[in-house]
């Protein structure tokens, strides 16, 4: 899933500064999960900018909903009503939930609530970790189902560095060395061999660096 | 809801109009909620009572199955609404009916602190002890404790805030 985190209160404060009253739009899908964007924070965040403004003497209507995707112009439809109510739209989903959002709406200013991080899992309660780039081109299957290209902070595609340990990455201790875990689990399913094999340098065309990708599908457009 | 939110805050804001044209009150008190779990703090609250203990009036009591059903939101809105100060009260740890309500509980405290203290509410106004059903005096004690904390502190900025927006009111 895509996980967020949120802006600071005070940073969402100074998005909203100009305006007096603003929808706040939570999205039902990967920021709930990840308890960034769900209606839950848009509700907390909604109390504590409505305070804030309030000790400033400037008041500010805050009227909240949370729809279950805002990347889907289908849910993004239901916000016609109470957008049309607010002079400004502080959405709470991802990056593409912002943007999907301020298109539909192009009157309107739309600003971001979260700031948007990485696409990864829940390793332990409230503990997330990026597990994938989005590369275009995945090699999971050469490396154990343990990605080097996300997880080894210097992408390397043919064994470890000279500064890891068994256990950890040489830039950040906490984390651990990608390519021990891919050792490891090469191991343990009796492909070793893969590691044989000399990965040619990675074609990166498929990744963002050509700018923004778009993907069509032909049998399933009308 | 969001509804019936306004409505909350506009009927909270007209009686403050009511109190902001009456004659000013002798001398401010602190109103503090605090959020009594049922196992623990709620059971020693009634205890101080049964032994006729004295805490200020100042104190209303809300009784929470478990401090980890109290939601950020149920202590946020105690503050929009102009309280002055809440309690959170709940087991001592590692003693939850619960197992971890009241850790979970003490994780959301903590968040809203700092929330409080961002927004210039203060994070002093909100505090979370822990005991347990048989410390009766140990309750007392929170609760003047906090009492006079808030007292230090004054009325709360939104409390202010909110007569100043209703006195402007025709």
């Amino acid at each position: 899933m895509i996980v967020a985190s949120p802006k600071s209160i005070t940073e969402l404060k100074n998005l909203v500064a100009p305006h007096s009253k603003v929808l706040f739009v939570g999205c039902g899908t990967c920021v709930t999960v990840c308890l960034a964007g769900g209606e839950r924070e848009v509700s907390i965040a909604s109390y504590a900018v409505r305070m804030a403004r309030r000790i400033e003497g400037k008041p500010i209507e805050i009227a909240q909903t949370t729809i279950e995707r805002q990347c889907e112009n289908e849910f993004i439809k239901d916000l016609a009503e109470p957008a049309a109510k607010a002079e400004a739209i502080v959405s709470f989903g991802c990056g593409a939930g912002v943007q999907a959002i301020a298109e539909r709406f192009p009157a309107k200013p739309v600003y971001p609530a979260l700031n948007t991080q990485f696409l990864g899992i829940l390793e332990e309660q409230a503990i997330w970790t990026e597990k994938c780039l989005g590369c275009g081109d995945c090699m999971l299957a050469d490396f154990g189902g343990i990605c080097p290209v996300t997880r080894c902070a210097k992408r390397m595609l043919n064994g470890p560095c000279g500064g890891s340990t068994e256990t950890a990455c040489e830039v950040d201790h906490d984390r651990p060395c990608a390519w021990q875990l891919i050792y490891n689990r090469l191991k343990g399913i009796d492909q070793l061999a893969r590691l044989e094999a000399i990965v040619p340098p990675k074609d990166w065309s498929t990744a963002w660096h050509g700018g923004a990708r778009r993907i069509v599908r032909k049998e399933h457009r009308l | 809801m969001i509804e019936t939110k306004q409505e909350v805050t506009a009927g909270a804001a007209h009686t403050g109009a009511t109190h902001a044209g009456a004659a000013p009150a002798a001398r401010w008190e602190p109103q503090i909620v605090a959020f009594c779990c049922n196992y623990c703090a709620y059971a020693a609250a009634d205890l101080a009572g049964s032994k006729r203990m004295q805490y200020p009036a100042n104190v209303r009591i809300i009784h929470a199955p478990c401090t980890g059903k109290i939601e950020m939101e149920h202590i946020l809105d105690a503050f929009e609404k102009g309280i002055d100060g809440v309690l959170v009260a709940g087991c001592l740890e590692g003693g939850c009916h619960f197992l971890e309500g009241n850790l979970r509980a003490r994780g959301r405290t903590d968040r809203i602190r700092e929330i409080l203290e961002e927004i210039g509410v203060g994070a002093e106004r909100l505090k979370m002890v822990n005991l347990s059903a048989a410390m009766a005096p140990a309750f007392v004690q929170r609760v003047e404790e906090i009492v006079e904390a808030v007292r230090a502190l004054g009325p709360s900025p939104l409390k202010s805030s909110r007569r100043k927006e209703s006195a402007g009111e025709p």
